[in-house]
C-alpha cells in the first residue's frame, strides 16, 4: 500500500468513526427519551462518552486526511467544487454538533447535579430536557448533513 | 481520479454499502460499550438496563445495517464484475470473510444478548450474566474485524 492508499483508508476509517458516533448518540437519545430518574439518565450518558471520542476522531480524521489526500492525488484540487462543498458541510456539521452537544450536556449536567444532591426521584424537568425539540432538530440536521457529505464524497459532483 | 474511473451507476450501491457498514460499526460499538459497562457492575439496576439496551441496539440497528451492507455489497460487486473472478484480490477476500463470518457471529451475539438480558431482567440480575459476557466478547471481536475490513476495503492492499 502506498501513501495515497493509506490516506484513503484512514480518511474512510475516520468517516466511519463519525457515522458510528451518530449511531451511538442516536441510541442514547432514543434510550433516554422516556427517562426521568436522574441516576438512569447519568447511566445512559456514560455511553455517550464513547460517541464523544468517536466524533472527535471522525471530524479531525476526515478533515486532516481529506485535505492531505486532496493535496496528494494529482486529479484533485482543494478548490474543486465537490471538495469545497464537503468542507462547508464539515463546518456546518461542526456548528450543529456543538449546539446539539450543549442541549444534551445541559441535561446530563442537571442529572449529575440532582444525583449529587441526593435527589434521585423522577424529575419532569429532566425528562423535558431529554425530550428537547431543539436537541432532536440539531441531531436530525447533523444526520442529514453527514449523509450529504457522504453523498458528495461518493458521487464527487463535477469531478 | 477514483471518481473518473468509477461509472456513475456504481455510486448508489456503493453509498448504500458504505452507509450500511458504517451504521453497523456504530451499532456494534454502542452495543459493545453498553455490554462492557454492564460487565463492570454488580447492581441489577445498572446491569439490566445496559444489557437490555445492548440487545435492542444489536437487534434493531446492527441486524438491519448488516443486511443493508451485505446486499449492497453484492449489488456493487455484481456491477464491478467481482463476483466471477478466478482469483479474488485480498481486500475482497477480507470483505467476504468479515461480512459473512461476521454475520453469523452477529446473529449469535444478538441471540445470546437477548436471552441474557431477559434472564437478568427476570432474575433481578442473578442469572444470564455469562450469556451477556459472551455476547460482549463477540461484539468486541466484531468491532475489531469490521475496522480491519473497512481498512482493507478502503486501502485495498494487494
Amino acid at each position: 500500500m502506498g501513501l495515497t492508499d493509506w490516506l484513503l483508508a484512514l480518511h474512510v476509517l475516520a468517516a466511519f468513526s463519525w457515522v458510528a458516533a451518530l449511531v451511538v448518540y442516536t441510541v442514547v437519545i432514543v434510550a433516554g427519551w422516556r427517562l426521568t430518574v436522574p441516576s438512569d439518565v447519568v447511566r445512559m450518558f456514560r455511553v455517550s462518552r464513547v460517541g464523544d471520542a468517536l466524533i472527535a476522531v471522525g471530524m479531525l480524521g476526515t478533515i486532516i486526511f481529506g485535505i492531505w489526500l486532496a493535496l496528494d492525488v494529482d486529479g484533485y484540487q482543494l478548490w474543486d467544487g465537490w471538495i469545497i462543498t464537503a468542507l462547508v458541510l464539515w463546518l456546518v456539521a461542526g456548528a450543529l454538533g456543538g449546539r446539539e452537544g450543549k442541549v444534551y450536556n445541559a441535561a446530563r449536567d442537571r442529572a449529575v447535579a440532582l444525583v449529587n444532591e441526593g435527589r434521585d426521584a423522577p424529575s419532569p424537568e429532566l425528562g423535558a430536557m431529554l425530550r428537547s425539540q431543539r436537541g432532536v432538530v440539531f441531531h436530525g440536521l447533523m444526520v442529514v448533513v453527514t449523509l450529504a457529505i457522504l453523498v458528495v464524497m461518493i458521487y464527487k459532483p463535477g469531478a | 481520479m477514483l471518481a473518473a474511473i468509477r461509472p456513475d451507476d456504481w455510486n448508489f450501491p456503493l453509498l448504500l454499502h458504505v452507509l450500511g457498514a458504517s451504521i453497523l460499526l456504530g451499532a456494534l460499538i454502542a452495543a459493545a460499550t453498553t455490554q462492557l459497562f454492564a460487565w463492570g457492575r454488580r447492581a441489577p439496576t445498572d446491569v439490566v438496563p445496559y444489557a437490555r439496551l445492548s440487545f435492542r441496539t444489536l437487534f434493531f440497528v446492527a441486524i438491519p445495517a448488516w443486511f443493508l451492507m451485505r446486499l449492497a455489497a453484492e449489488w456493487i460487486a455484481d456491477k464491478e464484475g467481482l463476483t466471477d473472478l478466478d482469483e479474488e484480490p485480498t481486500w475482497l477476500g477480507i470483505g467476504y470473510i468479515t461480512a459473512e463470518g461476521g454475520g453469523i457471529l452477529l446473529l449469535i451475539s444478538v441471540i445470546l444478548a437477548g436471552i441474557g438480558a431477559r434472564r437478568l431482567s427476570r432474575s433481578n440480575g442473578e442469572r444470564g450474566e455469562i450469556l451477556v459476557r459472551i455476547a460482549t466478547v463477540l461484539a468486541v471481536l466484531l468491532v475489531i474485524a469490521y475496522v480491519i475490513a473497512t481498512w482493507a476495503m478502503a486501502g485495498k492492499p494487494d
